[in-house]
């Protein structure tokens, strides 16, 4: 449904995004996870016609975005980022005008605005002003105009941003839903929402996509390198790391720079460390018992979760190295 | 068509359900209200709406941009333009529509100001000629400050900046003969021909004027001719398709 080819977009001499390339299938649910200003909002205004590739070719439908954008403009139903609401309309009154500015004559409208209303539990409010409405329910309306004309393809920036948690997880499970019926393409900067609601993971960085995967093997992929966090007492730094590199799961073992653990270590005499392991328990009960071997006092033995920059890191300097 | 109509018809809505055409309306009544008052009362003064109409043309000026700076100013703050560039809507569908809104909430403004016309009657004999083609004249120029006070919107996110630029080109169009007055030759014809219509000497309560050589003198004089229909209205074009271009411009950032 959605094909992009090649596709770079420039503002002015800064590149936003370079030399993309990849495909949504119909009824693909596909994720789009990256840090802030890796180009996921440009790629996504680019798909719906808002704004022009520089170069590349991107269709929709089999329509061309710049010769044919009227046409992909009308199968194509956007939730930008910042929810564009008219705030002094009631629910009712904005959602039928975005519905016949999206070409749905009246009575289109009156039949499929009950059901939408419906879908997304807004009943109790469609004579609101939407300027009354919490966040939540913003979010709310601004996904109803997308889905409203009952577009074929679904583009959705950020659609869980700042709203809190509870209705965090009820968006999430309405566009998994909508997810059964359109082709979408939702772009997202938390990794677990994406692994919960899509089947495909795009990651793109620096305006380049540097991965494209199932949600799990993506993290499985991540997961050849688990970090933990080890502090002991009575050790000498070199002979814990060299103790440490000597276990075959180790891969890394090095002093905890990190501001906070240094100075804590200062008042409670222990050492902190890094130790990048293979991700098996084998490898962390051999560290545990090679410390107790040593006659260390173990006093913190802790995973760390990888966090999104981390993935990033690693995603973007194992390309590096591929190259 | 459809389109066009869609959004005009969403637009005049929004317009009669916040204050903004109350309060133009208001202030359009009252001093309009005060011209026609102040041109008709002496003895022996002329049963016309001509202090009426140069008091109006001149307020169009400010009254105007205030009418059209929310437009589109409001849609890019709001980030609503994103939506409405990615519908199926093509961008002159979207200055049109908004433009006739305005030129619609106007010209109940102005129909608001015509029981002037029917106090005229009731206490004289106005002469019909005039009082037709003025009124012509006034709407065809409220189209032409509408469209450059909608440009002037176009620009930015902030009303505010749409309102001085709106008003500003309008004013420089006004005082252009201040410029030609201390030219001479071709140059001066030129900017003649730009001369919007309004004149300060409207504030002279013999005469309320309007701009001798503008584009208005002869439509408060009751004579209709083809250079000023077509200076009102190539403005307009002008304006609006300068705000179509600004629209297309935008998705080339």
């Amino acid at each position: 449904m959605i094909k992009i080819e090649h596709m770079s977009k420039s503002y002015g001499p800064y590149p936003a995004v370079i030399d993309i390339s990849f495909e949504v299938l119909k009824g693909e649910i596909v994720g789009f996870l990256g840090p802030n200003g890796a180009g996921k909002t440009t790629t996504m205004r680019v798909v719906t016609g808002y704004t022009p590739p520089t170069e590349g070719d991107v269709t929709v439908g089999g329509y061309d975005v710049v010769s044919h954008s009227l046409d992909v403009r009308r199968h194509i139903g956007y939730l930008p980022e910042t929810v564009p609401l008219y705030l002094d309309m009631t629910v009712m009154d904005y959602l039928s005008y975005m519905g016949e500015i999206r070409g749905m004559n009246k009575s289109w409208v009156k039949e499929r605005l009950p059901k939408v209303i419906d879908m997304v539990k807004l009943g109790e409010y469609r004579n609101t002003l939407v300027g009354r409405l919490s966040k939540g329910y913003r979010q709310r309306v601004g996904i109803s105009q997308a889905i409203l004309h009952e577009p074929d393809v679904l583009v959705m920036d950020e659609p869980t941003i700042g709203i809190d948690p509870i209705q965090v997880v009820e968006t999430r499970e309405l566009i998994s839903n909508l997810g059964e019926e359109h082709t979408m393409l939702l772009s997202s900067h938390i990794l677990p929402e994406v692994s919960a609601i899509c089947k495909r993971v795009l990651v793109i960085n620096d305006g380049r996509i540097v991965a494209d995967d199932k949600p799990d093997d993506l993290s499985e992929k991540l997961q050849h390198a688990e970090r933990i966090e080890i502090s002991v007492r009575g050790a000498e730094a070199p002979a814990f790391i060299n103790a440490m590199r000597d276990i075959s799961d180790v891969v890394d073992a090095r002093s905890d720079q990190r501001a906070s653990v240094v100075q804590r270590s200062e008042r409670e005499d222990f050492l902190p460390f890094i130790v990048d392991a293979r991700p098996n328990v084998q490898a962390t009960e051999t560290i545990a018992k090679t410390i107790i071997n040593n006659g260390w006092g173990l006093t913190n033995l802790t995973p760390l979760p990888m966090t999104l920059e981390e993935i990033f890191l690693e995603l973007t300097t194992e390309e590096n190295l591929g190259e | 068509m459809r389109f066009i109509s869609v959004i005009a018809i969403k637009e005049i809505r929004t317009y009669f359900a916040s204050p903004m055409a109350y309060v133009v309306s208001a202030a359009f009544l009252a001093i309009t209200g005060f011209f026609f008052v102040a041109s008709v009362s002496d003895a022996f003064a002329e049963a016309s709406i001509r202090g009426y109409l140069a008091g109006a043309i001149f307020f169009l000026i400010f009254m105007s941009p205030a009418l059209t700076m929310r437009l589109l100013a409001e849609e890019q703050k709001l980030g609503t333009l994103e939506l409405l560039l990615t519908s199926p809507l093509r961008e002159f569908e979207i200055v049109f529509g908004k433009f006739i809104a305005a030129f619609v909430t106007t010209m109940v403004m102005v129909g608001l100001s015509l029981y002037f016309v029917v106090v005229l009657f009731v206490y004289g004999d106005p002469d019909i000629g005039p009082l037709l083609t003025g009124l012509f004249g006034l709407g065809m120029y409220a189209a032409a400050t509408l469209a450059v006070g909608l440009f002037a919107s176009s620009l930015s996110s902030n009303q505010i900046v749409g309102l001085v630029v709106g008003s500003g080109i309008l004013t420089a169009l006004t005082i252009i003969d201040f410029v030609s007055a201390r030219l001479s030759g071709t140059a001066a014809q030129v900017l003649d021909a730009f001369q919007l219509g309004a004149s300060f000497s409207v504030f002279d309560l013999d005469s309320f004027g309007v701009a001798e050589g503008g584009h208005f003198a002869d439509f408060a004089r009751g004579i209709i001719s083809v250079t000023d229909i077509a200076y009102y209205s190539s403005i307009t074009a002008v304006f609006l398709l300068l705000t179509v271009l600004v629209l297309e411009a935008r998705r080339w950032r």
